[in-house]
């Protein structure tokens, strides 16, 4: 798939992250529209995986430890095959598998529950020194909050791949600088994070988490590092694509009313007004 | 039942589980083994000397510890995480919670140093809590074996059951009970003496004593029966109910909080299905303490003789 149509396909997805929260009334839009270009990018080329089969035991394992961008997750599964797109407006709902929070094996391609914060980390590491004890040549991905690494556990993961050199496994961060109570920086700052995270014996790159050739090359260039784990740090805008919901720690856990959806919607459908939608 | 008040021989629980675990190793490849820096302490060294690329030691680090375990059992390994029962599950109980019972992934959690066994270490080592914490986890099951051979028969059938289990072990040296040919099955209560009078339900290191506490009620004319619960969930209700409909009263005795443990349990049983009158053995809401066990069990209010003396009160006051 090309990148051009990866980029068309974070679109999609975000269309429906937006109309997901709108039916469902709650859920967290300013994370999962910020990093549905990397979201596009693992399931629409990074990833070795099959969507007919999602126990397939050779695939790429992605781990979402920011358990609450899952309406990111189940829509790129839905655009990727894995299940009906009309499922994804049951978000929420009682009676529906789409929880408010991931669950291990709830719908096809959810591969961890998630939700309290730093153990997605610890989690993938288990999973990355099972894969060597397997001799398998597979990788565990896992996506993590910025805001996550005010959590102890996931430095202590950081320690526990580092001790056991685990190349097969990379993380992705998203860093966009908020959380819920404002900006990382002022509730409690990270940084200078790469650097914290090179002293803990990673191999740091850095890109534009909406630049899908960036973050494809990024993880091309982690598979051949081959002594160290690896962190990406993805530079994203929190509500990317949504101009009313970019760089606002408000939208951080706030489902939009139907008319923001439908300013929303429009936004994403005509790339914030520089191309005319079809429909319109 | 042994005769308890004849000399008897000691030994670790602890010898019990990391010996149990060599054989899992030798005849299970899939088992593997994690401590938090307490390597020799939980005795997982043998495994770790035998099998040194199925150990891990993830250092001080509960939380991890309890996240690693759940990552290599969702890909199909067993994994034994092992260190002192106030940290795990104490430290870590939201990792329990969420990566391992909520994801059912097949973790063995085992917590050594439970209860006031663990003598001079003091309060912030002697986990009272422990069982309070994991009784009330979904898909996680519950042991608590008194000696090294119901350990040993223990930590084999948790390696055998399909799901997450707590295994709590003592640290004292405690009498040997049972014999090497012990078997175990979860879920079941082991009936050790027949009585009319009062049941008395016991699990852990604290079966000794109540052996001894039913010999002394005997002797005063009580006629106790005794149910060891090496499985605190899930409870073994058939043998309890069967046992409480023919004495009218219930002893319960564990070293741990006499709330929400073992006590909590049997009382939550009783009340739905053979309302009796509970005697709860167990420290009461305070933290425990410096000192030789034996001490402690005195002074906690949990030894032979406040067992003796709540199997006697039942026997009077039972209605």
């Amino acid at each position: 798939m090309t990148v051009y149509s990866i980029e068309q396909r974070a679109q999609n997805i975000r269309g429906a992250v937006i109309k997901m929260l709108l039916a469902a009334g709650s859920g967290h839009p300013a994370g999962s529209l910020g990093l549905a270009d990397v979201f596009a990018a693992l399931y629409f080329r990074i990833l070795d995986h099959k969507p007919t089969k999602p126990d397939w035991p050779d695939r790429d394992r992605l781990i979402v430890s920011n358990g609450h961008i899952v309406p990111l997750w189940y829509a790129t599964l839905a655009e990727a095959g894995y299940f009906p797109k009309s499922r994804l407006v049951t978000l929420r709902q009682a009676g529906s598998a789409l929880e408010g929070h991931p669950h291990r094996g709830s719908v096809p391609g959810i591969e961890n529950t998630a939700g309290p914060l730093g153990q997605g980390a610890s989690l993938a590491v288990g999973q990355a020194l099972a894969l060597r004890l397997n001799k398998s040549a597979k990788k565990i991905y896992v996506v993590l909050s910025d805001g996550e690494h005010q959590e102890g556990q996931t430095w202590e993961a950081y320690m526990a791949a580092a001790k056991y050199r685990l190349s097969n496994l990379t993380f992705i961060i998203d860093r966009n600088n908020i959380q819920i109570d404002g900006f990382t920086e002022d509730v409690m700052p990270l940084e200078p994070l790469r650097a914290k995270i090179e002293a803990f014996g990673w191999h740091v790159l850095e890109v534009d988490g909406h630049n899908v050739k960036g973050i494809i090359d990024a993880c091309a260039e982690a598979q051949a590092i081959y002594e160290k784990p690896v962190a990406i740090i993805a530079h994203t805008i929190p509500g990317k694509g949504v101009d009313f919901m970019e760089f606002d720690p408000k939208w951080h856990g706030l489902a939009p009313s139907s008319g923001e959806a439908q300013r929303a919607l429009r936004q994403l459908h005509t790339l914030q007004g520089r191309i005319s939608a079809e429909h319109e | 039942m042994p005769n308890m008040s004849k000399a008897v021989q000691y030994a670790s629980p602890r010898n019990g589980f990391g010996e149990a675990l060599v054989t899992l190793g030798e005849t299970n490849a899939k088992v593997v083994a994690l401590t938090a820096d307490v390597a020799e302490s939980v005795r997982l060294t043998a495994f770790a000397e035998r099998f040194p690329e199925r150990f891990f030691d993830v250092g001080v680090a509960e939380q991890n510890l309890m996240g690693v375990a759940a990552g290599l059992a969702v890909e199909g390994f067993i994994p034994f995480c092992a260190a002192y029962a106030a940290f795990n599950p104490g430290r870590n109980w939201d990792q329990l919670r969420v990566s391992v019972c909520y994801n059912n992934a097949n973790v063995k959690i085992v917590g050594t140093h439970a209860g006031l066994s663990v003598g001079a270490d003091g309060a912030t080592h002697q986990a009272l809590e422990d069982i309070a914490l994991t009784r009330v986890l979904p898909n996680l099951t519950v042991l608590s074996p008194a000696d090294i051979f119901e350990t040993r028969a223990a930590t084999l059938a948790a390696a055998a059951h399909d799901g997450p289990v707590y295994l709590r072990l003592s640290r004292e040296n405690e009498p040997i009970i049972f014999d090497s040919k012990c078997s175990f099955t979860i879920g079941k209560a082991r009936l050790l003496q027949k009585g009319t009078d009062v049941t008395v339900v016991v699990t852990g290191s604290m079966l000794a004593p109540a052996m001894i506490a039913v010999e002394r009620a005997k002797s005063n004319g009580v006629s106790a029966e005794l149910l060891h619960c090496p499985t605190i969930k899930p409870l073994d209700e058939a043998a309890l109910l069967t046992s409480i409909r023919k004495t009218g009263a219930v002893v319960t005795v564990e070293d741990a909080q006499a709330v929400a443990g073992l006590g909590g349990a049997v009382a939550e049983l009783v009340t739905t299905k053979q309302p009796v009158l509970v005697w709860r053995i167990g420290v009461r809401d305070s933290f425990g303490a410096s000192g030789a066990p034996k001490d402690l069990y005195r002074s906690f209010h949990i030894s032979e003789k406040d067992i003796t003396a709540a199997i006697m009160t039942a026997a009077v006051k039972k209605r």
